[in-house]
């Protein structure tokens, strides 16, 4: 290593300097308050578990995505946490095993092994809710109604709201009962929303017409609301889920549209997103200027069966880095700036300034460069008493 | 909305097929791509602008939003991958296959090939999946000459009328895929710019649509 690039930092991973960190900062206390005027808890996961608890029924994108290491006291693998969300199910199914309706959220640092273009870097800071015990319509709203406050405390306009829902694509594929590769094939070209494709491998592996024109549809139906009374129409006939998940939707876009009228609302009926882990509804928020989803979210009920304590539950996640990127206003140069002198009567002015709340910068002897304090006042004698004064030339 | 849609074009063969197709979408460049170049083009709609990149580069632009829309052959997109990108239509353009191709009279051995391909992600999953230990080198033109100067057993490449592997002493091998040329969304502005979005991509199919129609009453008449 030579001097030159001591300071290279690995792929991914970044270091947040002033002005940023204190924007980081202040949303992320003003994020923890709102969360917490809502009745949510905080928690804190561990950075580092056992690969068994952290990874159990999570899937392999999770897996992959995991910094393992080894620990030497146990010799068992250990992974560093890539998504709390996990993590805060094992806490409530096992730690809490409180009843009824249990609202938590928690702000973290994750690492991902793999650099996901779409994530930004290696190393975000996860904030999120998470709400267990309750299967209804309710609890999603409140998490989406959270998440869309969230974004405007973050600055955000003009929110695009995607919502989907996993159980259709769940009930027609049952119904249709295609062999695994074949499966695996057709999800990812619905994935694409690859329509050639999808409706080839349709063609080829089912043979009811009807459910056919099914699986052919689905992958058509994204837009507006009214996306949902074409698929009522499509899909008549179809698995009971498929209809229930519908009514679903358009209650929830009933509900969203009377408490969030300016959010533009979309539905996809074949988004797939977290198939290995949601188990219906599935969100993500967008903002113009953004080319990834800002939050993500949705329901996977059933968690915490793994450590014998299956529960409802529905949540979202976002990065505070990137959330906090909507913001770039300058922080205020709001303080006051202190002369260097050894002198009683100046600290005991200094600690009644700050004990007030003001920001106050005190002067090292011999200082003479003067850049970033941010300081519109100073402190100065006057008659014999210390008086803040405006500042003659901002430095 | 004040924001322009930008579509990205593969230079070359592909951007010759897709201008024409384009234009019966109603979109036209102000100026001939041929003939300039810059990269950036306005068109006569004014809510569209074009960016003419390389092909490998569409996937990249379209995936993180650069780019609204793209043009791109299934080879680059296999090869790149397709997370966060719509495939909506097949342009059915600039079709060929991509195959594996080795010396004539050479066969091959099944323990343990040397592969020289620019598609190397493609080569890697394709030989894996016929259980065969390759050892994929990547080259970025010139893909024939590779067996014949013993680089590598075989080449994976693009295979339109076979022309090149002849004069080369060479033949195609095994099928990978049939190729053609896709139209890609972003994610993000599929979401955002749906009301924008879906009227253009039914012009580009009904536009598909009209050509294929015509192209087979061509063969009839």
């Amino acid at each position: 290593m030579t001097i030159s690039d001591r300071w290279l930092l690995p792929d991914g991973m970044d270091e947040v300097l002033p002005p940023q960190a204190l924007r980081m900062e202040s949303l992320r206390r003003t994020l923890l308050d709102t969360y917490y005027r809502w009745g949510y808890d905080m928690v804190v996961p561990p950075p580092v578990e056992f690969l068994d608890s952290l990874l159990t029924g999570t899937g392999t994108d999770l897996d992959l995505q995991t910094f393992k290491l080894t620990d030497q006291m146990t010799g068992r693998m250990m992974g560093i946490s890539a998504d709390v969300t996990p993590q805060v199910a094992r806490m409530d199914a096992h730690s809490l095993r409180r009843e009824g309706p249990v609202r938590l959220c928690y702000c973290a640092h994750v690492l991902r092994a793999q650099a996901d273009e779409h994530q930004g870097g290696r190393s975000p800071v996860q904030v999120g809710l998470e709400l267990f015990g309750h299967a209804g319509i309710d609890a999603d709203v409140e998490i989406i109604q959270l998440v869309l406050t969230s974004l405007s405390v973050a600055g955000a306009n003009n929110i695009h709201l995607a919502i989907g829902h996993i159980g259709i694509y769940r009930a027609l594929m049952e119904a249709a009962g295609l062999d695994a590769s074949l499966r695996h094939q057709l999800f990812e070209a619905i994935e694409r929303k690859a329509l050639e494709d999808i409706d080839g491998l349709v063609d080829a592996g089912v043979d009811d017409a009807s459910l056919a024109g099914m699986l052919k549809a689905l992958p058509r139906l994204h837009g507006g609301a009214e996306v949902i009374d074409q698929a009522r129409e499509l899909f008549t006939g179809a698995p009971a889920p498929v209809m229930a998940a519908l009514d679903y939707l358009a209650q929830l876009h009933s509900r969203l549209v009377a408490s969030h009228g300016n959010v533009a609302l979309y539905f996809d009926l074949a988004e797939l997103r977290g198939y290995q882990y949601h188990t219906s509804m599935v969100f993500a928020a967008y903002v113009q200027g953004y080319g990834q989803a800002l939050a993500k979210g949705g329901r996977y009920d059933g968690t915490g069966g793994a450590f014998g304590r299956p529960r409802p539950a529905t949540g979202c996640s976002m990065d505070l880095k990137l959330l906090a990127s909507l913001e770039n206003s300058e922080p205020p140069v709001d303080g006051i700036l202190a002369p260097s002198l050894d002198d009683p009567t100046l600290q005991q002015a200094v600690q009644a300034l700050r004990a007030e709340g003001e920001r106050v910068v005190q002067a090292l002897p011999g200082q003479d460069a003067w850049t970033g304090h941010r300081c519109h006042r100073e402190l100065v004698v006057d008659g014999g008493q210390w008086q803040v004064r405006p500042m003659a030339n901002n430095g | 909305m004040s924001t322009p849609l930008t579509i990205a074009l593969s230079k070359g063969r592909i951007l010759e097929e897709t201008l024409p197709l384009l234009a019966s979408a109603g979109i036209e460049p102000v100026e001939d791509i041929s003939r300039s170049r810059k990269l950036l083009f306005e068109t006569h709609h004014p809510d569209v602008r074009l960016v003419v990149i390389r092909a490998t580069d569409v996937p990249t632009y379209v995936q993180l939003g650069a780019a609204d829309l793209g043009v791109a052959g299934r080879d680059v997109l296999m090869e790149h991958g397709g997370d966060g990108l719509y495939e909506p239509l097949d342009l059915d353009i600039a079709r060929c296959r991509l195959m594996t191709a080795g010396v004539v009279g050479n066969t091959p051995s099944r323990a343990r090939r040397r592969v020289a391909t620019k598609f190397v992600n493609v080569a890697r999953r394709y030989y894996a999946s016929q259980g065969i230990q390759a050892e994929v080198i990547k080259l970025y033109g010139a893909m024939e000459l590779a067996p014949l100067m013993n680089l590598a057993d075989e080449i994976v490449d693009i295979v339109d009328t076979g022309n090149t592997l002849r004069a080369n002493g060479m033949a195609p091998r095994e099928l990978i895929a049939d190729i053609s040329t896709r139209l890609v969304v972003n994610k993000a502005s599929m979401t955002m710019q749906h009301e924008r979005l879906k009227p253009l991509i039914d012009r580009l199919r009904d536009a598909v649509q009209a050509r294929s129609e015509a192209r087979l009453q061509e063969v009839e008449s």
